[in-house]
Protein backbone atom coordinates (compact mmCIF):
# COMPACT_ATOMS: atom_id res chain seq x y z
CA UNK A 1 0.00 0.00 0.00
CA UNK A 2 1.33 3.44 -0.94
CA UNK A 3 1.57 6.07 1.79
CA UNK A 4 -0.13 8.74 -0.32
CA UNK A 5 -2.50 7.81 -3.12
CA UNK A 6 -4.43 10.18 -5.36
CA UNK A 7 -6.90 8.59 -7.76
CA UNK A 8 -8.36 10.73 -10.51
CA UNK A 9 -8.61 13.72 -8.16
CA UNK A 10 -10.64 16.62 -9.47
CA UNK A 11 -11.47 19.95 -7.96
CA UNK A 12 -13.40 22.85 -9.43
CA UNK A 13 -14.18 26.26 -7.97
CA UNK A 14 -17.20 28.41 -8.67
CA UNK A 15 -16.55 32.09 -9.12
CA UNK A 16 -18.83 35.00 -9.84
CA UNK A 17 -18.09 38.06 -11.92
CA UNK A 18 -19.95 41.33 -12.42
CA UNK A 19 -21.88 43.53 -10.03
CA UNK A 20 -25.45 43.67 -11.33
CA UNK A 21 -25.55 40.91 -13.85
CA UNK A 22 -23.54 38.31 -12.02
CA UNK A 23 -22.14 35.50 -14.08
CA UNK A 24 -21.15 32.20 -12.56
CA UNK A 25 -18.02 30.56 -13.82
CA UNK A 26 -16.58 27.17 -12.97
CA UNK A 27 -12.80 26.93 -12.87
CA UNK A 28 -11.33 23.45 -12.99
CA UNK A 29 -8.20 23.71 -10.86
CA UNK A 30 -7.33 20.01 -10.75
CA UNK A 31 -8.42 17.70 -13.56
CA UNK A 32 -7.96 14.05 -12.86
CA UNK A 33 -4.65 13.83 -11.01
CA UNK A 34 -3.41 10.37 -10.03
CA UNK A 35 -0.15 9.44 -8.36
CA UNK A 36 1.24 7.38 -5.51
CA UNK A 37 4.01 8.11 -3.03
CA UNK A 38 5.79 5.24 -1.31
CA UNK A 39 7.12 4.92 2.23
CA UNK A 40 10.17 7.11 2.86
CA UNK A 41 9.99 8.73 -0.55
CA UNK A 42 10.42 12.43 -1.23
CA UNK A 43 7.99 13.21 -4.04
CA UNK A 44 8.04 16.57 -5.81
CA UNK A 45 5.03 18.22 -7.38
CA UNK A 46 6.23 20.85 -9.84
CA UNK A 47 4.26 23.30 -11.87
CA UNK A 48 3.83 26.97 -12.69
CA UNK A 49 1.54 29.29 -10.72
CA UNK A 50 -2.13 28.24 -10.80
CA UNK A 51 -1.22 24.77 -12.08
CA UNK A 52 -3.13 23.11 -9.23
CA UNK A 53 -0.28 22.15 -6.87
CA UNK A 54 -1.66 23.78 -3.74
CA UNK A 55 -5.21 22.66 -4.50
CA UNK A 56 -3.95 19.07 -4.80
CA UNK A 57 -2.09 19.34 -1.49
CA UNK A 58 -5.10 20.89 0.24
CA UNK A 59 -7.28 17.99 -0.83
CA UNK A 60 -4.70 15.54 0.50
CA UNK A 61 -4.44 17.28 3.87
CA UNK A 62 -8.25 17.43 4.22
CA UNK A 63 -8.69 21.21 3.89
CA UNK A 64 -10.63 20.86 0.64
CA UNK A 65 -13.13 18.25 -0.46
CA UNK A 66 -12.45 16.84 -3.93
CA UNK A 67 -15.17 17.46 -6.50
CA UNK A 68 -14.62 13.86 -7.62
CA UNK A 69 -12.02 11.16 -7.38
CA UNK A 70 -10.50 9.93 -4.15
CA UNK A 71 -7.32 10.06 -2.14
CA UNK A 72 -5.89 8.38 0.90
CA UNK A 73 -3.00 8.91 3.26
CA UNK A 74 -1.65 5.86 5.12
CA UNK A 75 -4.79 4.06 4.00
CA UNK A 76 -7.17 6.63 5.51
CA UNK A 77 -9.59 8.30 3.14
CA UNK A 78 -9.13 12.08 3.10
CA UNK A 79 -12.90 12.70 3.01
CA UNK A 80 -14.39 10.02 5.24
CA UNK A 81 -11.53 9.64 7.69
CA UNK A 82 -10.21 13.20 7.82
CA UNK A 83 -9.40 13.26 11.53
CA UNK A 84 -7.27 10.12 11.30
CA UNK A 85 -5.41 11.59 8.31
CA UNK A 86 -4.75 14.81 10.27
CA UNK A 87 -3.29 12.84 13.18
CA UNK A 88 -0.53 11.42 10.99
CA UNK A 89 0.44 14.29 8.77
CA UNK A 90 2.32 17.56 9.10
CA UNK A 91 1.65 20.54 6.87
CA UNK A 92 4.06 23.39 6.21
CA UNK A 93 3.47 26.17 3.75
CA UNK A 94 5.69 29.01 2.60
CA UNK A 95 5.21 32.70 3.21
CA UNK A 96 4.80 35.11 6.09
CA UNK A 97 1.44 33.98 7.45
CA UNK A 98 0.41 31.13 9.70
CA UNK A 99 1.83 32.29 13.02
CA UNK A 100 0.38 34.09 16.03
CA UNK A 101 2.31 37.34 15.84
CA UNK A 102 1.66 38.37 19.41
CA UNK A 103 2.92 35.12 20.85
CA UNK A 104 6.54 34.10 21.10
CA UNK A 105 7.90 31.11 19.20
CA UNK A 106 7.64 28.85 22.24
CA UNK A 107 3.96 29.67 22.82
CA UNK A 108 3.19 29.18 19.13
CA UNK A 109 4.68 25.70 19.37
CA UNK A 110 3.00 24.97 22.71
CA UNK A 111 -0.40 25.84 21.28
CA UNK A 112 -0.06 23.53 18.30
CA UNK A 113 1.47 20.80 20.50
CA UNK A 114 -1.76 20.93 22.51
CA UNK A 115 -3.92 20.80 19.37
CA UNK A 116 -2.00 17.75 18.16
CA UNK A 117 -2.30 16.03 21.52
CA UNK A 118 1.41 15.92 22.34
CA UNK A 119 1.51 14.77 26.01
CA UNK A 120 2.46 17.62 28.38
CA UNK A 121 5.47 15.69 29.78
CA UNK A 122 6.91 15.28 26.25
CA UNK A 123 6.26 18.80 25.03
CA UNK A 124 9.25 20.51 26.58
CA UNK A 125 11.76 17.98 25.30
CA UNK A 126 10.12 17.77 21.84
CA UNK A 127 9.92 21.55 21.40
CA UNK A 128 13.54 21.95 22.56
CA UNK A 129 14.74 19.34 20.05
CA UNK A 130 12.78 20.93 17.21
CA UNK A 131 14.05 24.42 18.00
CA UNK A 132 17.53 22.95 17.84
CA UNK A 133 16.77 21.22 14.54
CA UNK A 134 15.56 24.43 12.88
CA UNK A 135 18.22 26.63 14.47
CA UNK A 136 15.95 28.78 16.63
CA UNK A 137 17.35 27.84 20.03
CA UNK A 138 17.77 31.02 22.07
CA UNK A 139 15.13 32.92 20.07
CA UNK A 140 12.11 31.03 21.41
CA UNK A 141 11.10 33.75 23.89
CA UNK A 142 10.83 36.41 21.17
CA UNK A 143 7.51 37.37 19.67
CA UNK A 144 7.20 36.08 16.12
CA UNK A 145 6.13 39.50 14.81
CA UNK A 146 9.84 40.42 14.88
CA UNK A 147 10.97 37.26 13.04
CA UNK A 148 12.50 37.38 9.58
CA UNK A 149 10.89 35.36 6.82
CA UNK A 150 13.56 32.69 7.14
CA UNK A 151 13.00 32.38 10.88
CA UNK A 152 9.25 32.17 10.36
CA UNK A 153 9.71 29.44 7.83
CA UNK A 154 11.92 27.48 10.17
CA UNK A 155 9.34 27.88 12.92
CA UNK A 156 6.71 26.57 10.49
CA UNK A 157 8.82 23.47 9.94
CA UNK A 158 9.11 22.97 13.70
CA UNK A 159 5.34 23.37 14.06
CA UNK A 160 4.71 20.82 11.35
CA UNK A 161 6.93 18.28 13.12
CA UNK A 162 5.59 18.70 16.67
CA UNK A 163 3.61 15.47 16.68
CA UNK A 164 6.34 13.55 14.84
CA UNK A 165 4.17 12.93 11.76
CA UNK A 166 4.88 10.05 9.42
CA UNK A 167 3.98 12.09 6.37
CA UNK A 168 4.94 15.70 5.63
CA UNK A 169 3.37 18.03 3.10
CA UNK A 170 5.64 20.96 2.26
CA UNK A 171 4.02 23.57 0.04
CA UNK A 172 6.75 25.81 -1.41
CA UNK A 173 8.64 25.93 1.91
CA UNK A 174 11.61 27.90 0.58
CA UNK A 175 9.65 30.60 -1.23
CA UNK A 176 10.99 34.08 -0.56
CA UNK A 177 13.90 32.93 1.59
CA UNK A 178 17.45 34.11 0.94
CA UNK A 179 19.84 31.56 -0.66
CA UNK A 180 21.64 30.72 2.59
CA UNK A 181 18.37 30.23 4.48
CA UNK A 182 16.96 28.15 1.63
CA UNK A 183 20.05 25.96 1.62
CA UNK A 184 19.72 25.36 5.37
CA UNK A 185 16.05 24.53 4.92
CA UNK A 186 16.89 22.07 2.16
CA UNK A 187 19.43 20.47 4.49
CA UNK A 188 16.68 20.15 7.13
CA UNK A 189 14.36 18.54 4.59
CA UNK A 190 17.17 16.17 3.66
CA UNK A 191 17.59 15.26 7.34
CA UNK A 192 13.86 14.53 7.63
CA UNK A 193 14.04 12.30 4.60
CA UNK A 194 16.98 10.54 6.21
CA UNK A 195 14.77 9.88 9.24
CA UNK A 196 12.37 7.95 7.01
CA UNK A 197 9.61 10.54 6.67
CA UNK A 198 7.48 10.39 3.57
CA UNK A 199 7.44 13.88 2.07
CA UNK A 200 5.40 15.55 -0.63
CA UNK A 201 7.07 18.78 -1.70
CA UNK A 202 5.87 21.45 -4.09
CA UNK A 203 8.36 23.96 -5.41
CA UNK A 204 9.12 26.27 -8.31
CA UNK A 205 12.84 25.74 -7.98
CA UNK A 206 14.16 23.05 -10.28
CA UNK A 207 17.55 22.71 -8.61
CA UNK A 208 15.73 22.17 -5.33
CA UNK A 209 13.62 19.39 -6.82
CA UNK A 210 16.67 17.94 -8.54
CA UNK A 211 18.64 17.94 -5.28
CA UNK A 212 15.93 16.61 -2.99
CA UNK A 213 13.32 14.56 -4.82
CA UNK A 214 13.33 10.85 -5.51
CA UNK A 215 10.52 11.29 -7.99
CA UNK A 216 8.84 14.26 -9.58
CA UNK A 217 5.43 14.86 -11.12
CA UNK A 218 4.93 17.90 -13.32
CA UNK A 219 1.47 19.44 -13.21
CA UNK A 220 0.18 21.82 -15.84
CA UNK A 221 -3.29 23.39 -15.93
CA UNK A 222 -4.56 20.84 -13.41
CA UNK A 223 -3.22 17.77 -15.17
CA UNK A 224 -0.10 15.68 -14.63
CA UNK A 225 1.99 15.90 -17.77
CA UNK A 226 4.99 13.86 -16.66
CA UNK A 227 6.16 11.73 -13.79
CA UNK A 228 9.48 10.08 -13.06
CA UNK A 229 12.86 10.45 -11.42
CA UNK A 230 14.79 13.69 -12.08
CA UNK A 231 17.12 11.69 -14.33
CA UNK A 232 14.20 10.28 -16.36
CA UNK A 233 12.73 13.73 -16.86
CA UNK A 234 16.09 15.13 -17.90
CA UNK A 235 16.37 12.39 -20.51
CA UNK A 236 13.38 13.91 -22.26
CA UNK A 237 15.63 16.72 -23.40
CA UNK A 238 19.01 15.02 -23.50
CA UNK A 239 20.55 14.06 -26.76
CA UNK A 240 20.41 17.67 -27.87
CA UNK A 241 21.67 20.87 -26.34
CA UNK A 242 20.33 24.22 -25.18
CA UNK A 243 21.31 27.43 -26.91
CA UNK A 244 21.05 30.62 -24.87
CA UNK A 245 20.90 33.97 -26.65
CA UNK A 246 20.96 37.17 -24.61
CA UNK A 247 18.76 39.79 -26.30
CA UNK A 248 17.40 43.24 -25.58
CA UNK A 249 13.90 44.02 -26.85
CA UNK A 250 12.87 40.61 -28.14
CA UNK A 251 9.56 40.64 -30.11
CA UNK A 252 7.20 37.65 -29.89
CA UNK A 253 7.25 37.32 -33.67
CA UNK A 254 10.98 36.51 -33.55
CA UNK A 255 10.38 33.79 -30.92
CA UNK A 256 7.69 32.28 -33.13
CA UNK A 257 10.09 32.33 -36.08
CA UNK A 258 12.76 30.52 -34.02
CA UNK A 259 10.22 27.91 -32.91
CA UNK A 260 9.38 27.11 -36.51
CA UNK A 261 12.98 26.35 -37.45
CA UNK A 262 13.92 22.77 -38.30
CA UNK A 263 15.90 21.16 -35.47
CA UNK A 264 14.41 23.40 -32.77
CA UNK A 265 12.36 21.52 -30.15
CA UNK A 266 11.18 24.48 -28.11
CA UNK A 267 11.96 28.15 -27.66
CA UNK A 268 11.08 30.28 -24.65
CA UNK A 269 12.08 33.67 -23.33
CA UNK A 270 13.29 34.24 -19.77
CA UNK A 271 13.59 37.73 -18.28
CA UNK A 272 16.97 38.33 -16.60
CA UNK A 273 17.21 41.93 -15.44
CA UNK A 274 17.21 44.22 -18.45
CA UNK A 275 17.84 41.34 -20.84
CA UNK A 276 15.58 38.69 -22.31
CA UNK A 277 17.32 35.36 -22.69
CA UNK A 278 16.07 33.20 -25.53
CA UNK A 279 16.31 29.53 -24.53
CA UNK A 280 16.32 27.28 -27.56
CA UNK A 281 16.24 23.52 -27.13
CA UNK A 282 17.99 22.01 -30.09
CA UNK A 283 17.41 18.44 -31.25
CA UNK A 284 20.26 15.86 -31.46
CA UNK A 285 22.75 16.57 -34.23
CA UNK A 286 21.05 19.78 -35.37
CA UNK A 287 23.06 23.00 -35.92
CA UNK A 288 20.78 26.00 -35.78
CA UNK A 289 22.99 28.86 -34.52
CA UNK A 290 23.07 30.81 -37.80
CA UNK A 291 19.39 30.20 -38.47
CA UNK A 292 18.40 31.39 -34.96
CA UNK A 293 20.52 34.53 -35.24
CA UNK A 294 19.01 35.08 -38.68
CA UNK A 295 15.54 35.20 -37.09
CA UNK A 296 16.74 37.95 -34.73
CA UNK A 297 17.46 40.58 -37.38
CA UNK A 298 17.03 44.04 -35.86
CA UNK A 299 17.20 42.70 -32.27
CA UNK A 300 20.16 43.70 -30.09
CA UNK A 301 21.98 40.47 -29.37
CA UNK A 302 24.45 39.98 -26.52
CA UNK A 303 26.15 36.80 -25.44
CA UNK A 304 25.42 33.51 -27.24
CA UNK A 305 26.22 30.21 -25.53
CA UNK A 306 25.44 26.52 -25.61
CA UNK A 307 25.08 24.09 -22.70
CA UNK A 308 23.82 20.67 -21.63
CA UNK A 309 20.08 20.43 -20.80
CA UNK A 310 18.99 20.64 -17.14
CA UNK A 311 15.88 19.58 -15.28
CA UNK A 312 14.67 23.13 -15.69
CA UNK A 313 14.81 22.72 -19.46
CA UNK A 314 12.74 19.57 -19.17
CA UNK A 315 10.30 21.46 -16.95
CA UNK A 316 10.06 24.38 -19.40
CA UNK A 317 9.35 21.97 -22.20
CA UNK A 318 6.68 20.20 -20.19
CA UNK A 319 4.85 23.22 -18.84
CA UNK A 320 5.00 25.16 -22.09
CA UNK A 321 3.04 22.30 -23.63
CA UNK A 322 5.26 21.63 -26.56
CA UNK B 1 -5.74 21.53 26.03
CA UNK B 2 -8.71 23.78 26.81
CA UNK B 3 -6.96 25.59 29.66
CA UNK B 4 -3.67 26.17 27.83
CA UNK B 5 -5.48 27.30 24.67
CA UNK B 6 -7.61 29.69 26.72
CA UNK B 7 -4.52 31.08 28.44
CA UNK B 8 -2.58 31.59 25.20
CA UNK B 9 -5.50 33.31 23.49
CA UNK B 10 -6.04 35.49 26.54
CA UNK B 11 -2.35 36.35 26.37
CA UNK B 12 -2.72 37.37 22.73
CA UNK B 13 -5.72 39.56 23.47
CA UNK B 14 -4.26 41.07 26.61
CA UNK B 15 -1.00 42.22 24.99
CA UNK B 16 -2.87 44.30 22.42
CA UNK B 17 -3.08 47.92 23.54
CA UNK B 18 -5.83 48.57 21.01
CA UNK B 19 -8.02 45.78 22.28
CA UNK B 20 -7.28 46.78 25.86
CA UNK B 21 -8.59 50.26 25.16
CA UNK B 22 -11.50 48.78 23.25
CA UNK B 23 -12.49 46.52 26.15
CA UNK B 24 -12.21 49.17 28.83
CA UNK B 25 -13.06 52.54 27.34
CA UNK B 26 -15.56 51.77 24.64
CA UNK B 27 -18.27 50.35 26.97
CA UNK B 28 -17.86 53.46 29.13
CA UNK B 29 -19.31 55.69 26.42
CA UNK B 30 -22.55 53.74 26.39
CA UNK B 31 -22.59 53.42 30.17
CA UNK B 32 -22.18 57.19 30.49
CA UNK B 33 -25.12 57.77 28.16
CA UNK B 34 -27.25 55.40 30.22
CA UNK B 35 -26.19 57.03 33.51
CA UNK B 36 -27.00 60.51 32.18
CA UNK B 37 -30.46 59.36 31.07
CA UNK B 38 -31.29 57.50 34.28
CA UNK B 39 -29.99 60.31 36.47
CA UNK B 40 -33.04 62.31 35.49
CA UNK B 41 -35.19 59.97 37.61
CA UNK B 42 -33.40 61.20 40.73
CA UNK B 43 -33.78 57.78 42.36
CA UNK B 44 -30.68 55.97 43.80
CA UNK B 45 -32.32 52.57 43.18
CA UNK B 46 -32.74 53.37 39.51
CA UNK B 47 -29.04 54.30 39.33
CA UNK B 48 -28.09 50.94 40.86
CA UNK B 49 -30.30 49.26 38.24
CA UNK B 50 -28.54 51.24 35.51
CA UNK B 51 -25.07 50.63 37.01
CA UNK B 52 -25.45 46.84 37.01
CA UNK B 53 -27.16 46.83 33.62
CA UNK B 54 -24.46 48.97 32.00
CA UNK B 55 -21.74 46.72 33.40
CA UNK B 56 -23.20 43.54 31.88
CA UNK B 57 -24.09 45.46 28.73
CA UNK B 58 -20.35 46.06 28.25
CA UNK B 59 -19.61 42.33 28.43
CA UNK B 60 -22.34 41.60 25.91
CA UNK B 61 -21.07 44.27 23.52
CA UNK B 62 -17.47 43.12 23.73
CA UNK B 63 -18.27 39.47 23.17
CA UNK B 64 -21.05 39.86 20.60
CA UNK B 65 -18.93 42.10 18.39
CA UNK B 66 -15.53 40.50 18.79
CA UNK B 67 -16.42 36.79 18.97
CA UNK B 68 -17.93 36.88 15.51
CA UNK B 69 -14.77 38.55 14.23
CA UNK B 70 -12.35 36.18 15.91
CA UNK B 71 -12.23 33.62 13.14
CA UNK B 72 -11.90 36.33 10.58
CA UNK B 73 -8.74 37.34 12.43
CA UNK B 74 -7.53 33.73 12.23
CA UNK B 75 -8.17 33.90 8.48
CA UNK B 76 -6.06 37.04 8.16
CA UNK B 77 -3.27 35.48 10.17
CA UNK B 78 -3.36 32.38 7.96
CA UNK B 79 -3.88 30.19 11.03
CA UNK B 80 -7.48 29.13 10.36
CA UNK B 81 -6.38 26.43 7.95
CA UNK B 82 -3.79 25.20 10.44
CA UNK B 83 -6.45 24.96 13.15
CA UNK B 84 -8.74 23.01 10.85
CA UNK B 85 -5.86 20.77 9.73
CA UNK B 86 -5.24 19.68 13.34
CA UNK B 87 -6.93 16.54 14.67
CA UNK B 88 -8.70 18.37 17.52
CA UNK B 89 -12.45 18.84 17.07
CA UNK B 90 -13.11 22.29 15.73
CA UNK B 91 -15.62 23.10 18.47
CA UNK B 92 -12.96 22.39 21.11
CA UNK B 93 -10.60 24.78 19.34
CA UNK B 94 -13.18 27.55 19.29
CA UNK B 95 -14.44 27.36 22.87
CA UNK B 96 -11.17 28.51 24.52
CA UNK B 97 -10.91 31.37 22.02
CA UNK B 98 -14.36 32.75 22.81
CA UNK B 99 -13.91 32.06 26.52
CA UNK B 100 -10.70 34.11 26.46
CA UNK B 101 -12.70 36.98 25.01
CA UNK B 102 -15.35 36.58 27.65
CA UNK B 103 -12.69 36.68 30.34
CA UNK B 104 -11.50 39.95 28.92
CA UNK B 105 -15.11 41.12 29.22
CA UNK B 106 -14.48 41.17 32.98
CA UNK B 107 -12.36 44.26 32.39
CA UNK B 108 -15.36 46.11 31.02
CA UNK B 109 -17.49 44.95 33.96
CA UNK B 110 -14.98 46.29 36.45
CA UNK B 111 -14.30 49.51 34.58
CA UNK B 112 -18.01 50.30 34.17
CA UNK B 113 -18.74 49.77 37.88
CA UNK B 114 -15.72 51.90 38.78
CA UNK B 115 -16.72 54.60 36.30
CA UNK B 116 -20.25 54.74 37.73
CA UNK B 117 -18.90 55.00 41.26
CA UNK B 118 -16.27 57.66 40.52
CA UNK B 119 -18.24 59.95 38.22
CA UNK B 120 -21.88 59.31 39.05
CA UNK B 121 -21.60 58.29 42.68
CA UNK B 122 -23.33 54.99 41.96
CA UNK B 123 -22.51 52.60 44.73
CA UNK B 124 -23.76 49.09 43.93
CA UNK B 125 -24.53 47.26 47.18
CA UNK B 126 -23.70 43.57 46.90
CA UNK B 127 -25.59 41.71 49.61
CA UNK B 128 -24.06 38.32 48.82
CA UNK B 129 -20.63 38.63 47.14
CA UNK B 130 -20.31 34.87 46.58
CA UNK B 131 -23.63 34.56 44.77
CA UNK B 132 -22.86 37.80 42.91
CA UNK B 133 -19.61 36.30 41.58
CA UNK B 134 -21.42 33.04 40.70
CA UNK B 135 -24.01 35.03 38.76
CA UNK B 136 -21.36 37.08 36.93
CA UNK B 137 -19.38 33.95 36.00
CA UNK B 138 -22.55 32.19 34.78
CA UNK B 139 -23.44 35.25 32.68
CA UNK B 140 -19.97 35.45 31.16
CA UNK B 141 -19.88 31.74 30.36
CA UNK B 142 -23.29 31.81 28.71
CA UNK B 143 -22.43 34.93 26.70
CA UNK B 144 -19.19 33.21 25.64
CA UNK B 145 -21.22 30.25 24.36
CA UNK B 146 -23.40 32.62 22.31
CA UNK B 147 -20.14 34.07 20.98
CA UNK B 148 -19.03 30.52 20.12
CA UNK B 149 -22.22 29.97 18.11
CA UNK B 150 -21.66 33.26 16.27
CA UNK B 151 -18.04 32.46 15.51
CA UNK B 152 -18.98 29.09 13.98
CA UNK B 153 -20.91 30.83 11.22
CA UNK B 154 -17.83 32.84 10.20
CA UNK B 155 -16.04 29.63 9.19
CA UNK B 156 -18.36 29.31 6.22
CA UNK B 157 -19.36 32.92 5.53
CA UNK B 158 -16.55 35.44 5.48
CA UNK B 159 -18.78 38.43 6.13
CA UNK B 160 -20.70 36.82 8.98
CA UNK B 161 -18.55 38.81 11.41
CA UNK B 162 -21.03 41.68 10.83
CA UNK B 163 -23.65 39.55 12.57
CA UNK B 164 -22.13 40.49 15.91
CA UNK B 165 -22.57 44.20 15.26
CA UNK B 166 -26.13 43.54 14.15
CA UNK B 167 -26.99 41.76 17.40
CA UNK B 168 -25.34 44.22 19.74
CA UNK B 169 -28.09 46.83 20.19
CA UNK B 170 -31.08 44.45 20.10
CA UNK B 171 -29.25 42.47 22.79
CA UNK B 172 -29.12 45.54 25.04
CA UNK B 173 -32.88 45.83 24.92
CA UNK B 174 -33.95 42.20 24.79
CA UNK B 175 -31.70 41.05 27.64
CA UNK B 176 -33.11 43.66 29.99
CA UNK B 177 -29.81 45.36 30.70
CA UNK B 178 -31.30 48.83 30.91
CA UNK B 179 -35.03 48.45 30.26
CA UNK B 180 -37.30 46.16 32.30
CA UNK B 181 -38.71 43.31 30.24
CA UNK B 182 -42.21 44.09 31.52
CA UNK B 183 -42.26 47.11 29.20
CA UNK B 184 -42.00 44.89 26.11
CA UNK B 185 -44.89 43.25 24.25
CA UNK B 186 -45.36 39.56 25.06
CA UNK B 187 -43.82 38.33 21.79
CA UNK B 188 -40.62 40.27 22.49
CA UNK B 189 -40.47 38.94 26.05
CA UNK B 190 -40.46 35.38 24.66
CA UNK B 191 -37.34 36.20 22.66
CA UNK B 192 -35.77 37.59 25.83
CA UNK B 193 -36.48 34.37 27.70
CA UNK B 194 -34.40 32.28 25.27
CA UNK B 195 -31.40 34.58 25.62
CA UNK B 196 -29.10 33.44 28.48
CA UNK B 197 -27.93 36.99 29.40
CA UNK B 198 -31.54 37.86 30.33
CA UNK B 199 -31.35 35.27 33.09
CA UNK B 200 -27.77 36.15 33.95
CA UNK B 201 -28.72 39.81 34.38
CA UNK B 202 -31.63 38.85 36.57
CA UNK B 203 -29.36 36.60 38.68
CA UNK B 204 -26.84 39.42 39.14
CA UNK B 205 -29.56 41.83 40.27
CA UNK B 206 -31.07 39.28 42.67
CA UNK B 207 -27.71 38.40 44.24
CA UNK B 208 -26.83 42.08 44.62
CA UNK B 209 -30.09 42.69 46.48
CA UNK B 210 -29.70 39.59 48.68
CA UNK B 211 -32.25 37.30 47.02
CA UNK B 212 -31.46 33.78 45.83
CA UNK B 213 -30.36 33.76 42.19
CA UNK B 214 -29.91 29.97 41.83
CA UNK B 215 -32.92 29.36 39.58
CA UNK B 216 -31.83 32.15 37.21
CA UNK B 217 -28.20 30.95 37.29
CA UNK B 218 -29.26 27.44 36.33
CA UNK B 219 -31.53 28.63 33.50
CA UNK B 220 -28.74 30.95 32.30
CA UNK B 221 -26.18 28.12 32.26
CA UNK B 222 -28.68 25.64 30.80
CA UNK B 223 -29.50 27.95 27.91
CA UNK B 224 -25.81 28.67 27.41
CA UNK B 225 -25.13 24.94 27.16
CA UNK B 226 -27.93 24.62 24.58
CA UNK B 227 -26.33 27.40 22.49
CA UNK B 228 -22.95 25.71 22.88
CA UNK B 229 -24.38 22.31 21.86
CA UNK B 230 -26.04 23.83 18.78
CA UNK B 231 -22.71 25.49 17.92
CA UNK B 232 -20.82 22.22 18.38
CA UNK B 233 -23.27 20.32 16.17
CA UNK B 234 -23.22 23.06 13.56
CA UNK B 235 -19.45 23.37 13.58
CA UNK B 236 -18.81 20.04 11.85
CA UNK B 237 -21.50 20.71 9.22
CA UNK B 238 -20.28 24.25 8.64
CA UNK B 239 -16.68 23.08 8.43
CA UNK B 240 -17.56 20.48 5.81
CA UNK B 241 -19.38 23.16 3.85
CA UNK B 242 -16.32 25.42 4.10
CA UNK B 243 -14.14 22.59 2.79
CA UNK B 244 -16.58 22.05 -0.06
CA UNK B 245 -16.81 25.75 -0.97
CA UNK B 246 -13.12 26.49 -0.32
CA UNK B 247 -13.77 29.42 2.02
CA UNK B 248 -11.17 28.56 4.67
CA UNK B 249 -8.27 30.39 3.08
CA UNK B 250 -10.22 33.29 1.59
CA UNK B 251 -9.83 36.60 3.33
Amino acid sequence: MSVIEARDLRRSYRTRTGLWKREKKVVEAVRGVSFAVEQGELFGLLGPNAAGKTTTIKMLITLLLPTSGSASVLGHDVVDDAREVRRHIGYVFGGDRGLYERLNALDNLRYFAELYGVPAREQKQRIGALLELVGLTGREKERTEGFSRGMRQRLHIARGLLHDPEVLFLDEPTIGIDPVGARELRATIGTLKGQGKTILLTTHYMFEADELCDRIAVIRAGELVAEGTPATLKQRVTGGHVMEVETFGMPESAVAAVRSLAGVSTAAVEERGQAQVLLVQVGPGAEVTSAVLGCLGGVNVGRVSSREPTLEDAYVELVSGQ
Amino acid sequence: MLVISWWLHLKMLAVSAFEGVFQVIWPLFFATTAFLVYRQADDPQVMVYAGLGAAVMGIWSVIATTASGVLQRERWLGTLELLVASPTRFALILVPITTAMATLGLYSLGSTLLWGWLLFDISVPVADPFLFVVSVVASILSIALIGFLLSVSVVRYRTAWALGNLLEYPGWLLCGFLVPLTLFPTWAAWISYVLPPTWGMEAIRLSASGDSPWAQVLVCLGLGIVYGAVGALLSETVLRSARRHATLSLT
